[in-house]
């Protein structure tokens, strides 16, 4: 039994690390994805107004978002913004930044997409009630699209998750350095330990990832309209 | 002579610099008055109701509520329209709404009104359509006609000066309509002010006091159904009537 190596994960401390490590990879995730949802939702909805000029910035943003791979941009903030404005920013704080300027371009598409998807007649009916711009769109803009949004603004909030364990490049203590601290830690005493370590990252972040998934899905069937 | 409630002068409104959707379009109404529109497909009378409404800027004219100017102020569009009721021909109630919700939203959050007061209202009125049982619904259990007659109280709600009915059956399956167009016989009896485009022609004649015939975004010919229906005086008018009957 010596053999198998599973034992690694018992070990005195080593799955509380893990799991401390996580959260932080989760706590990032839900902090970028709280900002991401609000800038977000502006900036669909900024997306959507007539003016040609304020489209193209947004497209131009949201491509460039798109073709830049999220390790440049992290290391384009952390190492970048350090080295040429002197600023010192944690990596955490740098992984917010990156996360959240991605995110909202993502979700800002989505609540574009959402948006246009709902039929004009939607803001009539509320226009001939009386209801101004704004009304409108709090009370039955937004909620309708907060439905269409829900199933791919989940699926944003897993790629979300899975993208946060790029930190560990940029020194972030999450569960792959923890992971990765343990097996170094264990090298020699155990030398099947990565593959014991990673096979319980890979079941935590499904653990997480799954029952979001199905969640939405649940509530995607109960909000159908 | 009663009150003229909604009025326009030279009301011109065109597209993408095309030629006049309206063309200086007189028109009133009094309290108490329906007024049918009847007119061939494209001639104006959507656009015509949706500009009485503000949802569409009249190019130049005039549009005046109970006297007042209102197409010339952009800040207060809402306050004109909480005044004006409009029901669309496409079905457009609130989909994340349910029937009670969707009539009850606009009174609440436009005019505060009191919520009992409110909802106490809502169930006398979707009694009276038949709808009793179904405020508690969403609208995608509901048939069309039964939409249309909840679209139609989701105005009233806010007590309109004027109503603004836009082919309303139009979409309905042919069994559906005449329920609908019971509930606009009744409030037309009721002495609501009421502006309708239609083409149901029995029913223009029952419910107008006034017929108006539109063609090409002019004013052809206003005057009492009877008149209208039995011996219109220009050729258009005797053309597009005629489009109603098969040998
Ligand atoms: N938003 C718009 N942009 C450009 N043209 C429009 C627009 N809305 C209406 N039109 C044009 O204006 C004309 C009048 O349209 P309108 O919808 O008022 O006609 P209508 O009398 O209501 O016809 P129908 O009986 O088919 O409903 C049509 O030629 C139409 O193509
Ligand atoms: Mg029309």
């Amino acid at each position: 039994m010596q053999d198998m190596g599973i034992q690694v994960l018992f070990e005195g401390i080593n799955f509380q690390r893990l799991l401390a490590g996580l959260m932080v990879s989760l706590n990032l995730a839900l902090i970028s994805m709280a900002f991401s949802i609000v800038l977000g939702i502006v900036l669909g909805m900024i997306m959507t107004v007539k003016n040609r000029l304020v489209r193209l910035i947004c497209r131009i943003y949201l491509e460039t978002v798109r073709i830049m791979p999220q390790l440049v941009l992290l290391f384009l903030v952390y190492f970048g913004a350090a080295k040429h404005f002197g600023v010192d920013i944690s990596g955490e704080m740098a992984a917010v930044i990156v996360f959240t300027f991605w995110g909202t371009a993502e979700m800002g598409d989505l609540v574009r997409s959402a948006l246009i998807s709902i039929p004009k007649h939607q803001y009539e009916s509320g226009y001939s009630l009386g209801m101004t711009k704004l009304q409108v769109y709090i009370r039955i803009i937004l909620p309708q699209t907060f439905r269409r949004l829900l199933p791919s603004g989940v699926n944003l909030l897993t790629r979300m998750i899975k993208t946060t364990s790029l930190v560990v490049l940029i020194g972030v203590v999450e569960v792959v350095k923890v992971g990765k601290q343990i097996i170094d830690a264990s090298r020699y005493e155990n030398p099947k330990a990565a593959l014991w370590i990673y096979g319980a990252i890979f079941f935590l972040y499904f653990a997480i990832c799954f029952p979001i998934s199905r969640l939405s899905a649940v509530l995607e069937r109960r909000l159908k309209t | 002579m009663k009150q003229v409630i909604l009025e326009t002068a030279g009301l011109t409104k065109s597209f993408d610099k095309g030629n006049a959707v309206l063309n200086k379009i007189d028109f009133s109404i009094h309290q108490g008055e329906v007024v049918v529109i009847v007119g061939p497909s494209g001639c104006g009378k959507s656009t015509f109701l949706r500009c009485l409404n503000l949802l569409e800027e009249a190019d130049s004219g005039e549009i005046l509520l109970e006297g007042k100017l209102i197409n010339q102020e952009k800040k207060n569009v809402h306050k004109y329209r909480e005044q004006i009721g409009m029901v669309f021909q496409s079905y457009e109630l609130f989909p994340h709404k349910n029937v009670i919700d969707n009539v009850c939203l606009a009174p609440l959050l436009v005019q505060k009104r009191n919520k009992d007061e409110v909802k106490e209202e809502a169930l006398k009125l979707l009694k009276r359509v038949g709808l009793l049982e179904k405020a508690e619904s969403y609208p995608r259990q509901l048939s069309g006609g039964q939409k249309q007659r909840v679209a139609i109280v989701r105005a009233l709600m806010m007590h309109p000066k004027v109503l603004l009915l836009d082919e309303i059956t139009a979409a309905l399956d042919p069994e559906m309509v005449r329920e609908v167009l019971q509930v606009v016989l009744e409030l037309a009896k009721e002495g609501m002010t009421m502006v309708i485009v239609t083409h149901e022609m029995e029913f223009a004649r029952a419910v107008a006091d006034r017929v108006i015939f539109l063609d090409r975004g002019e004013i052809l010919e206003e005057e009492k159904p009877e008149e209208f229906f039995t011996c219109p005086r220009t050729e258009r008018a005797k053309k597009f009537l005629n489009t109603f009957h098969y040998e």
